[in-house]
């Protein structure tokens, strides 16, 4: 299980980063060096600066500009030119990061998105819904947040802190060793304040949480709260709650708010400490050590100040880097979880082809669409055999355990012959729907056989299997898009008219032909304004216009109003004619006409039988029927 | 700004913090521009090899007045944080009580996504907005005049750089936010639809598994990607543009000190200004220019949360639709039913109404029992008894008199509803049940869920009435959680009970003994209960058919069999199975 918040570990941050590289090989290192150019050029004024005031030294008691301008010209010149190159560079650094960055994060989302849709059912089953979202929403931020500022920002300031303390060492030690001195007690502070703002931030996030599940709760009882007009106490409650939130997030808040202006103006305090301790330095006379060797002046003073700004600046942004490195990799440790997850596997090598029948029974298969379906079986000594596709499925002894250990389904064995309509009656838990699940191989059989149109399903490609058996489940999941895009998707290539033809055949097309725009009406959030009966309907469609000779019919329990109810039905009922059907029954009225009804109970089958012959019994269904049972 | 002002009202307690922030952030500017101005002067003092006690006067004063902008920033950080924090407090607060103060006519133009929303991520961004106005918002104006001032008292001819800097700079900022929002507002509408998408995919996931589909979904979901990956890189583009632009301008300030500078010092010989201010200069430029940049920023991020502050004043601005009377009556005489005339429709511009032609006489202590297909107005018609909703004409009456006389809270202790959406919260089975009554005994929760067929399971749990209820009431099953809701509206003691469709979940036999229960434990009480089926409804005193928002047929079970089709239809069509079984 995927818990989070997972632990930051340095080897996902670093796979991230190859990761960006691998993705571009040519135009990251070019943003790279741009950067460390634009850096660097972004620290050397201090250098012409000295020239400058050594310069003006110079010139200031003649006052002869003419002759100091031809001095100064070509020093302004270069950097001028220099300037210009570095603009050039950083132009083409931000545009470069801009698209590497989006294009990054599209590959990524694609990558996750692929890889998500061959991983196995049970992944879904096991992980939360939250979880799997937040992969693309909050841990691809952190990656984000990693290429398009964390990593550039961190390359700059590094360049600009090591060619700045190059120049300051060029420029006088002592005066490097005070500022040094300085900068060791902001990071100092930085680690203090920083490391309660991370303590206090974790416990902000608890009462987020916890505010926001009340919230939740109570907003969606908002009517019970209003009908046993508790509104008071729940006032109570809630700001109790939001009282601790307050503290927490203020607690910080402030921590966080803080940290940046007191490293901002530890800033300025060394600004001045230094032009102080510099004028000391001047007045006094001290000796000069320095790389340069040139003893210490006021045209070293000037540009050393400007260059305390710069170093402190930058050292700053690299200290604030750190918080979102610890992040990003601890999203991208996230992201790789999912991206690492074992797909699903598919050892199948029958597949489902289109085949002509000649008279004496011959199967030939077909380039195009004939209406027959054949098993295209290759078997090990090179020969192919083709089954016609029937709709006959066996489970043999079939047993299942969604865990080690806990057995969920004990000796099943289902037969159903083609056009045959089975039904699973039982309680929640007994094991309904994980027989269907294991039919279409959402999950495999632990142990026992199942076989269709006699051909062992592992031997089934999952595709091709799952394309011949038609599904309609309880919870009904329709996508963004038109009633047709939601019916063609049982068959991608359905025209129009075929679509219509199933919506007629589920009893769909009454309703859907009132819609403002009938057809072509656009659904959104799963169908959100239509009824449930009706979003039934068009999931019925779709499964009608695929034509599958097995049908999985998952009855929905939710309740539907009498009248629709017998609409849902005569739909599934026309779904169901001259297929073979397995039918998870919510309402016994449903299974009555069923050619064998299985009652289950904690995964095994108890009663079988028709319904005729299971009353005469009077046993367990007996009593469901007779109303005596919950069933649900 | 019309939308945030109606949330100011919020602040109250921490206007203080917030004024103490701003006069904090002022200070603290002041001396940050002041810093390079002193500055200058010692530098050029030292310069001019002045006696070293001066300079280390002015140095000494200098470093306390770096201390000084140091406390003001952390101080206004800390209050910043406190009002900023507190001002989101109260606001949810506030936002929380208005909704509590909602009618359901209120409740249905929100949905619970939307309010769960706007209390969480809106309050969050309005917070972020607040902090940032009166901290950024102030100090990057702030910074910027004072700094030109200060740049002209000192540098005199030298600021005529920021006469063609910042024009430049402002027009190259405002064509580029100007250029990039309404891109980034379109691409992130998008971005939204796309996670949507994921959304809709990961839940469907055993559609596109069933049916086949992974590599369609693969490819739709390839091509928005890709398409919000160019839209995207366009307005990131655009806004890629501010650095190079800043740094330009930086770059060109750099060159025009140095070179006018130097110009100015040599020509006059050190007279107007000296190397100390050229050197100030560029600290100027660079705050100049930073607090220009800043303003853009904030601009940005106000015009982002410039939606959450609309939805939460959209919210503190709904007014609630249903009010007490001036002069309320609290007592309920009995639970007799009377409407009159009544016809309803839920929104004064709806063309139809919900419910009309409505007149139905409820003698206290009698059993009703509703029947009707979905959309036939059923929860709509005992809605008006509580006063969930007020009626469009007509009236309604409860122990003769009209519910809009009644005190709300009176009225609905009498008038016990269980809904049909009905919700347990997250505590003990004890705690969802003392809704019904916070001084109910142990021996008064029993009776209710003997009463409700409730208290046989609640035993067989093992923390019995102790169970915790999950969120959502997820750990009981739906029949049981609609008896637990049962349970509770019984505590109320209530003389009206309203049951809307609360035993669909039940079996049938339980259902029956609750009503029989009712019968013999609760005879004063009245008691009305819709239902899908026939059975539940069978046995009381008088049966409404409702179809298409209006009673079609009232009587009892032989009468209506007699008299009215789709009552007979309905009981057929359900009791067709056990004919057959006969």
């Amino acid at each position: 299980m995927n818990k989070r918040p997972s632990k930051p570990d340095g080897g996902s941050l670093l796979r991230a980063i190859r990761m960006f590289f691998g993705y571009y090989p040519v135009l990251a290192p070019i943003a790279v060096v741009c950067i460390l150019f634009a850096a660097t050029v972004s620290s050397i004024p201090s250098l012409f600066i000295q020239k400058v005031i050594a310069l003006i030294e110079r010139w200031v008691e003649s006052g002869d500009w003419a002759s100091a301008r031809a001095e100064l010209t070509p020093y302004l010149i270069l950097l001028g030119s220099l300037y210009l190159l570095s603009i050039a560079a950083m132009t083409a650094q931000t545009q470069l990061m801009a698209v590497m960055t989006q294009g990054f994060l599209d590959k990524l989302r694609r990558d996750l998105f692929n890889g998500m849709q061959n991983l196995p059912i049970r992944y879904f089953d096991t992980h939360k819904f939250g979880d799997i979202m937040s992969h693309y929403t909050n841990d691809i931020d952190t990656l984000r947040m990693l290429v398009s500022q964390t990593l550039p920002s961190f390359i700059q300031s590094g360049a600009v802190v090591l060619v700045v303390l190059g120049i300051m060492l060029y420029f006088s030690v002592w005066m490097t060793l005070v500022l040094l001195v300085g900068v060791a007690a902001m990071i100092f502070v930085a680690k203090k304040v920083g490391g309660g703002s991370a303590r206090s931030y974790v416990q902000v996030q608890k009462t987020i949480a916890e505010n926001e599940g009340y919230v939740q709760e109570s907003m969606n009882g908002q009517k019970v709260i209003k009908v046993f007009c508790h509104e008071a106490q729940g006032i109570r409650e809630f700001d109790e709650i939001n009282e601790r939130l307050y503290r927490h997030s203020f607690r910080a808040n402030a921590y966080a708010s803080t940290l940046g202006p007191i490293i901002a103006n530890i800033g300025n305090v060394l600004y001045v400490t230094l032009a102080l301790v510099g004028g000391v330095f001047l007045l006094t006379g001290v000796k000069n050590v320095s790389l340069s060797g040139a003893a210490f002046s006021i045209s070293i003073l000037i540009p050393f100040l400007n260059m305390t700004k710069q170093f402190t600046g930058n050292v700053n942004t690299l200290s604030q880097q750190i918080n979102s490195i610890v992040m990003a990799s601890a999203g991208a440790k996230r992201v790789f979880e999912l991206m690492d997850q074992q797909p699903e596997t598919d050892d199948g090598y029958v597949t489902l082809v289109n085949c002509r029948v000649d008279e004496d029974g011959t199967i030939t298969e077909t380039e195009e669409h004939t209406g027959h379906w054949a098993w295209r079986h290759p078997h090990g000594d090179g020969t192919l055999t083709y089954t016609l596709l029937r709709g006959d499925v066996r489970m043999v002894d079939v047993d299942f355990a969604y865990e080690e250990g806990k057995q969920v389904l004990y000796d099943v064995s289902v037969y159903a012959e083609p056009g045959q309509k089975v039904a699973f009656v039982g309680a929640t838990g007994a094991g309904k729907t994980t027989i269907t699940n294991l039919i279409n191989r959402f999950y495999d059989i632990a142990d026992g056989k199942i076989r269709y149109d006699g051909i062992n399903v592992n031997k089934i490609r999952k595709g091709d299997l799952r394309r011949s058996l038609g599904l309609v489940l309880q919870d009904v999941n329709l996508f963004t898009g038109t009633v047709l895009d939601n019916i063609r998707y049982g068959k991608l290539d359905a025209t129009d008219e075929e679509c219509r033809e199933a919506a007629r055949l589920a009893g769909a097309d009454d309703f859907i032909s009132r819609l403002p725009q009938g057809y072509d009406t656009v659904l959104e959030n799963n169908g959100a304004n239509l009824s449930q009966g009706q979003r039934q309907l068009i999931s019925i469609a779709r499964a009608a216009v695929a034509d599958p000779p097995v049908m999985i019919l998952d009855e929905a329990t939710s309740s539907i109003d009498t009248r629709t109810e017998a609409i849902v039905q005569r739909g599934m009922d026309k779904l169901m004619e001259g297929r073979t059907v397995f039918v998870i029954a919510h309402r016994l009225s449903t299974v009555m006409d069923a050619d064998v009804i299985m009652v289950l109970d904690h995964g095994r089958i108890i009663e079988r039988g028709s319904h005729d012959r299971l009353i005469a019994e009077k046993g367990t269904y007996y009593r469901l029927y007779t109303g005596a049972f919950e069933l649900e | 700004m019309k939308n945030f002002r109606k949330l100011l009202p919020s602040v109250r307690e921490f206007k203080r913090p917030a004024i103490i922030t701003i006069i904090l952030i002022v200070l603290e500017v002041f001396i940050e521009v002041v810093i390079p101005f002193l500055t200058a002067d010692m530098v050029n003092a030292i310069k001019d090899g002045e006696p070293l006690q001066g300079v280390v006067k002015t140095g000494l004063f200098l470093v306390l007045l770096a201390v000084l902008s140091l406390s003001c920033g952390a101080g206004a950080g800390y209050t910043g944080s406190k009002a900023s924090s507190g001002f989101a407090r109260n606001l949810r607060h506030d936002v929380y009580c208005r909704v509590q103060e909602f009618s359901f006519e209120n409740i249905d133009r929100f949905s619970t996504a939307s309010l769960v929303t706007r209390m969480t991520t809106d309050i969050g961004n309005v917070r972020m907005a607040f902090m940032m106005i009166i901290r950024i918002a102030i100090r990057a104006p702030l910074m910027f005049i004072f700094a030109i001032v200060m740049a002209y008292i000192m540098g005199g001819a030298l600021a005529t750089t920021f006469v063609v800097l910042v024009p430049v700079l402002v027009a190259g900022l405002i064509a580029i936010t100007r250029r990039a929002m309404p891109a980034f507002r379109a691409v992130f509408r998008k971005y939204d639809k796309l996670n949507e998408s994921i959304e809709e995919n990961v839940r469907a996931m055993r559609v596109v598994k069933g049916f086949a589909r992974e590599d369609y979904e693969k490819e739709k979901f390839g091509t928005a990607s890709k398409n919000i990956c160019r839209d995207f890189t366009y307005a990131e583009r655009l806004v890629a543009l501010n650095s190079p632009l800043m740094q330009m301008c930086l770059y060109f300030n750099m060159i025009f000190v140095l070179l006018v500078g130097s110009k100015l010092i040599i020509s006059n010989r050190g007279t107007t200004i000296d190397v100390g201010q050229l050197s100030a200069m560029l600290t100027y430029g660079f705050q100049i220019l930073m607090s220009l940049m800043m303003i853009s920023m904030i601009y940005v991020m106000l015009t982002i949360s410039a939606e959450s502050i609309k939805r939460l004043a959209e919210v503190l601005s709904e007014e609630p639709t249903l009010t007490n009377p001036a002069d309320p009556v609290f007592e309920v005489a009995d639970g007799s039913i009377d409407f009159v005339d009544v016809a309803f429709k839920y929104s004064k511009d709806a063309q139809n109404y919900a419910l009309f032609d409505v007149d139905l006489h409820i003698p206290s202590g009698a059993t009703v029992g509703i029947l009707g297909g979905t959309g036939s107005s059923k929860t709509t018609l005992v809605q008006l008894i509580p006063r969930l909703y007020d009626v469009s004409e007509g009236s309604v009456k409860v122990g003769g008199r009209d519910v809009r006389e009644y005190d709300l809270e009176a009225l609905r202790n009498q008038v016990a509803v269980v809904l049909q959406k009905n919700e347990l919260f997250s505590g003990t089975i004890r705690d969802n049940l003392r809704w019904g009554d916070p001084n109910a005994t142990d021996e008064e929760m029993e009776a209710a869920c003997k009463l409700a067929q409730a208290d046989e399971f609640i035993r067989s749990f093992p923390d019995g009435y102790d169970t915790k209820i999950e969120q959502g009431g997820s750990n009981v099953s739906g029949g049981q959680k609609q008896r637990l809701c049962i349970a509770r509206a019984l505590l109320k003691k209530p003389k009206i009970l309203i049951l809307d469709d609360s035993t669909s979940a039940v079996d049938t036999h339980t259902d029956a003994l609750i009503r029989a229960g009712f019968r013999s434990y609760i005879p004063e009480t009245t008691k009305i209960i819709i239902a899908q089926r026939v059975a539940s409804v069978q046995d009381a005193d008088m049966i409404l058919v409702m179809d298409n928002g209006h009673i079609v047929a009232s009587g009892k079970h032989e009468e209506l069999m007699a008299s009215c089709e789709i009552y007979r239809e309905t009981y057929l069509q359900q009791n067709k199975g056990g004919e057959r079984d006969e």
